[in-house]
């Protein structure tokens, strides 16, 4: 079969100030094809699909759909060119149920005056030629006067033709109207793509997946034949992937042209038909997946030749560094929402932690940093500057844990929220940790002003001055600072949490090199991740956790993703599957370690 | 008693207007401060409209009740929606911070309303005032049901039934629903197609024409026709009691009896200190919002988006 072209982009330039986000790219999108786009972070993938959307309007260049130019000036025209994008950060009202969020700002059908008039002119002219033709005698019977057709003078048409505004303004309010069955029609459409979801459920009950399954039926239902998705899989299980997965096949099989944004390159391998690859807002090239390979894709992206491969090497000088035992927590509703979790940090070992989002990681961070309260247990930490003495850090304030001479670095998921303040510079983020080191009672900026152009020099931090506010960077070049003077505080612990979330992999890989560094140099790294693949491969060992219980510690170099993803899911946590689980895997390793 | 409790009803239609035109307002995402200044300048736009109708009459015999109270009703709309239109002007499409255009636009309608109302030739007010508190029945000595149900002036009922319609429209047509979306959370609004600036323009005007005919309603209704600048103390309380009413119009007219109640009894009792009850409608606030902050529904709480102003293209 002939593909056709659903839409086509002609040298397409946008800028936002001085920064040219997109530059003259051309890009087409099949019927019936899944194309991923791919590219570094601040590669204008999610501005050029956002054009496409109608979020943002391009300063150059053409969109022809089916052939013909368009103009798309707002989400709304984007609808009526049947475009529908789902958003990385979900568009969804949280306090409405899924339907109410579905059918949101749909429109009324319109109102057609002049075929209105026409129809009701036919009508009645059809009846009255059937008046004429009517033949009594054919009919008997007491039926015969019910059936009989009805005459229409011109009055009565008149009048019929000026009740239509009233008609028009009755059809309006009965569309504004919120009946109770709009949850049918919704309903209809999620039962013919074979969505299984609650439609009645409010958006702040949901999990992730479910979401996301929301946005979907949402551009369904509005008719949708170009479905963007910008990063779909960021927060999902593999086993919510595999689910997403066969919806956007389905939806391929049914005609409607997929455009997936993603980071991951063995997504891409997987789902898509072609990868258009862009890199600094230009494109690159656009090449069929099955005739590319990850490597090439790399390096399209990049420009360079990179390696793929993280160099784990084997721990040294292993001792525990941090002790939680029985650590368990209490939420402000009642909610448990650490349960008992016990592990060791080791010295020279990255702990991977995995888990569904929001299981309790950060909790657990936060209570190793001493910003959450803990209910039950113990957090110790053996310092190696004075004989290896145990300090209790339970219930401390990270400055009463600095005091004791604790060196704990911590890089909250939340950069900009916790991690680093916005709307101050580089120099003044340095700052923030060192502040108190100060002895006169004025600033003194030269240590931090150092540090930070150490960072950006070393870690390729792309910003105009070190003056600049760290709000105005991109969120790779954001968690290098972060990161960046984390690392500068030499810790002996070292926990960073989604540190690569939304980087792209040049950059993730620029973060896992550093914490592999810091392992080396003996630092005990937690290491919260999202991606299993990375976990794996990163990770001496994993620590996984499902609804603030550890269901289990994997040894990293003998893991396996489905393990990881079911380990992840487990919603009972059953004392003997555990230990089942951890013979497997000691048996595994031992294997494993026979064999090396 | 009744007598007592037909005063509170007549005050609370104050607040009512201004705490239906402000939940409407802060539906959209706005939180408008100059509410209390709106009231104002709906109590301006009213006196200017019915001495404008008492100007064109040879005597006053001559006034026409439906005439008077529909120009009021018009003229003190226009200028609370004129108001409002100073204040979206400024946040929606100058992008101004909220707060500070408010407490502005309040500050302005106050002295404003000193300034043109103290000069107004009120000759025909009292006799206008007569016709804006003609009830369904009219007289000295009233059986319970008609002092408490049916002798209130039109605005009154006025206020009660937009309360009443701006419930339905929030909770049940699409209208509502798009509105509610855009001051929860505009991005996904706009990306579902609504526009965010017009309906955040639509529901301010709207909003500031409402409270504009509570500075209509006291002026008219509660002193029966002569000016005091108190207007603005009325639009706080009215503030507040969009807070009270968890930003639903049916409970405001609940909360509005209740405070019109409140203040009521403070004119009442002569005992206590005045100026402690009169306290009594914030105090009532403040242990609203410490409930719902206990009970933490997701429901009860402001609309997400307010007090921010939204622009599609920023990064």
């Amino acid at each position: 079969m002939e593909k056709t072209v659903a839409i086509e982009l002609k040298g397409i330039t946008k800028t936002f100030g001085e920064v040219v986000a997109n530059k003259d790219v051309n890009l087409d999108v099949y019927r019936g094809e899944v194309l991923s786009i791919l590219g570094e972070n601040g590669s204008g993938k999610t501005t050029l699909m956002n054009m496409i959307a109608g979020i943002y309007f391009p300063d150059e260049g053409q969109i022809f759909i089916d052939g013909k130019e368009v103009v798309i000036k707002s989400p709304k025209d984007a609808f009526a060119h049947k475009i529908g994008m789902i958003h990385q950060h979900f568009k969804l009202v949280d306090v409405f149920s899924a339907a109410d969020n579905i059918i949101l700002g749909e429109k009324a059908p319109r109102f057609d005056m002049r075929a209105e008039v026409q129809r009701v002119k036919d009508e009645y002219a059809e009846e009255n030629k059937r008046f004429e033709e009517y033949d009594e005698s054919e009919h008997p019977g007491a039926l015969a006067y019910l059936q009989k057709p009805k005459y229409h003078s011109n009055a009565q048409l008149n009048l019929k033709l000026m009740s239509l505004p009233f008609e028009e303004i009755g059809r309006k309010i009965k569309f504004n109207w919120l009946s109770r069955n709009r949850v049918k029609a919704v309903q209809s459409i999620a039962n013919r793509f074979g969505f299984q979801i609650d439609l009645k459920k409010k958006i702040y009950d949901m999990s992730v997946s479910e979401k996301q399954t929301v946005e979907i039926i949402k551009v369904l239902y509005r008719g949708a034949d170009i479905l963007i998705l910008d990063e779909p899989t960021a927060v999902l299980t593999p086993q919510e992937i595999e689910k997403l997965f066969d919806v956007i096949r389905n939806m391929r099989d049914s005609g409607k042209s997929i455009i997936i944004i993603t980071h991951k390159l063995n997504e891409v391998m997987e789902i898509s038909d072609r990868v258009a690859v862009l890199r600094k807002g230009e494109h690159i090239a656009t090449v069929n997946t099955a005739e590319t390979n990850e490597q090439e894709l790399t390096e399209m992206m990049v420009g360079k030749k990179v390696s793929l491969n993280i160099d784990r090497t084997l721990p040294h000088d292993v001792v525990d560094r941090l002790i939680v035992k029985n650590l368990t927590a209490v939420d402000h509703e009642g909610v448990k929402v650490l349960n008992n979790i016990s592990f060791e940090a080791r010295s020279g070992e990255i702990l991977g932690i995995a888990g569904i989002a929001g299981s309790g990681q950060r909790q657990l961070l936060e209570a190793i940093a001493g910003l959450y309260k803990v209910n039950e247990g113990e957090i110790s930490y053996i310092d190696p500057f004075n004989n290896n003495e145990k300090v209790d850090l339970r219930s401390k304030t990270p400055v009463q844990i600095r005091e004791l001479g604790v060196r704990l670095s911590f890089v909250p998921e939340d950069r900009l929220g916790m991690g680093l303040v916005g709307n101050m510079d580089l120099v003044d983020n340095m700052m923030l940790r060192s502040y108190r080191k100060g002895k006169s009672i004025f600033l003194d900026r030269k240590a931090p002003k150092i540090l930070a152009d150490k960072i950006v020099e070393e870690l390729e931090v792309v910003t105009p001055s070190t003056h600049t506010a760290v709000r105005k960077l991109s969120g790779g070049n954001v968690q290098k600072v972060l990161v960046g003077r984390e690392i500068a505080a030499s810790p002996t612990v070292l926990m960073a949490a989604y540190p690569v979330r939304g980087l792209d992999i040049n950059s993730s890989y620029t973060i896992y090199n550093l914490l592999n560094e810091q392992k080396e140099k003996g630092v005990a790294v937690i290491f919260v991740g999202e991606d299993l693949d990375v976990l794996i491969e990163l990770c001496d060992r994993i620590l996984v956790i499902c609804a603030g219980q550890v269901t289990g510690i994997v040894e990293g170099r003998r893991a396996i993703k489905e393990q990881l993803g079911l380990l992840m899911t487990k919603t009972d946590v059953d004392e003997n599957q555990i230990s089942i689980d951890e013979l497997t895997i000691k048996q595994e390793t031992e294997q494993g370690g026979e064999e090396q | 008693m009744w007598i007592f409790l037909r005063k509170a009803v007549r005050l609370s239609a104050i607040y009512l207007y201004g705490a239906t035109g402000e939940i409407l307002t802060e539906k959209s995402g706005h939180l408008n401060l100059g509410t209390p200044g709106i009231m104002c300048m709906g109590a301006i736009g009213g006196c200017l409209g019915v001495r404008a109708y008492v100007g064109t009459l040879s005597s006053l015999a001559q006034m026409n009740g439906f005439a008077v109270v529909l120009i009021g009703i018009i003229c003190a709309f226009l200028f609370g929606m004129l108001g409002g239109l100073i204040y979206s002007f400024l946040t929606v499409t100058l992008r101004c911070n909220q707060n500070v255009t408010g407490l502005t636009l309040t500050t302005f309608g106050a002295g404003l309303m000193s300034f043109v109302l103290s000069s107004i030739d009120q000759t025909g007010f009292s006799e206008a005032s007569e016709y804006f508190r003609m009830g369904f029945v009219n007289g000295q000595d009233l059986d319970w049901f008609s002092t408490l149900f049916l002798n209130y002036g039109t605005l009154v009922y006025l206020a009660i039934a937009i309360a009443i319609i701006a419930a339905i429209v929030l909770k049940k047509t699409r209208t509502g629903l798009n509105l509610r979306a855009v001051g929860e959370n505009p991005a996904t609004a706009d990306a579902a197609g609504i526009s965010v600036g017009k309906y955040r323009y639509f529901a301010t005007l709207t909003g500031a024409g409402i409270a504009g005919l509570g500075g209509l309603c006291y002026i008219m209704d509660s002193l029966l026709g002569t000016i005091d600048y108190e207007v603005e103390a009325f639009g706080w309380i009215a503030v507040a009691l969009v807070i009270f009413s968890i930003w639903k119009p049916d409970l405001a007219i609940v909360g509005s009896l209740l405070f019109g109640i409140l203040l009521n009894a403070a004119d009442a009792m002569q005992i206590l200190n005045k100026g402690l009850i009169k306290t009594l409608p914030y105090v009532v606030t403040v242990i609203v919002l410490v409930i719902t902050s206990i009970i933490n529904k997701r429901e009860t709480q402001p609309p997400a988006a307010l007090g921010t102003s939204y622009f599609r293209e920023e990064r």
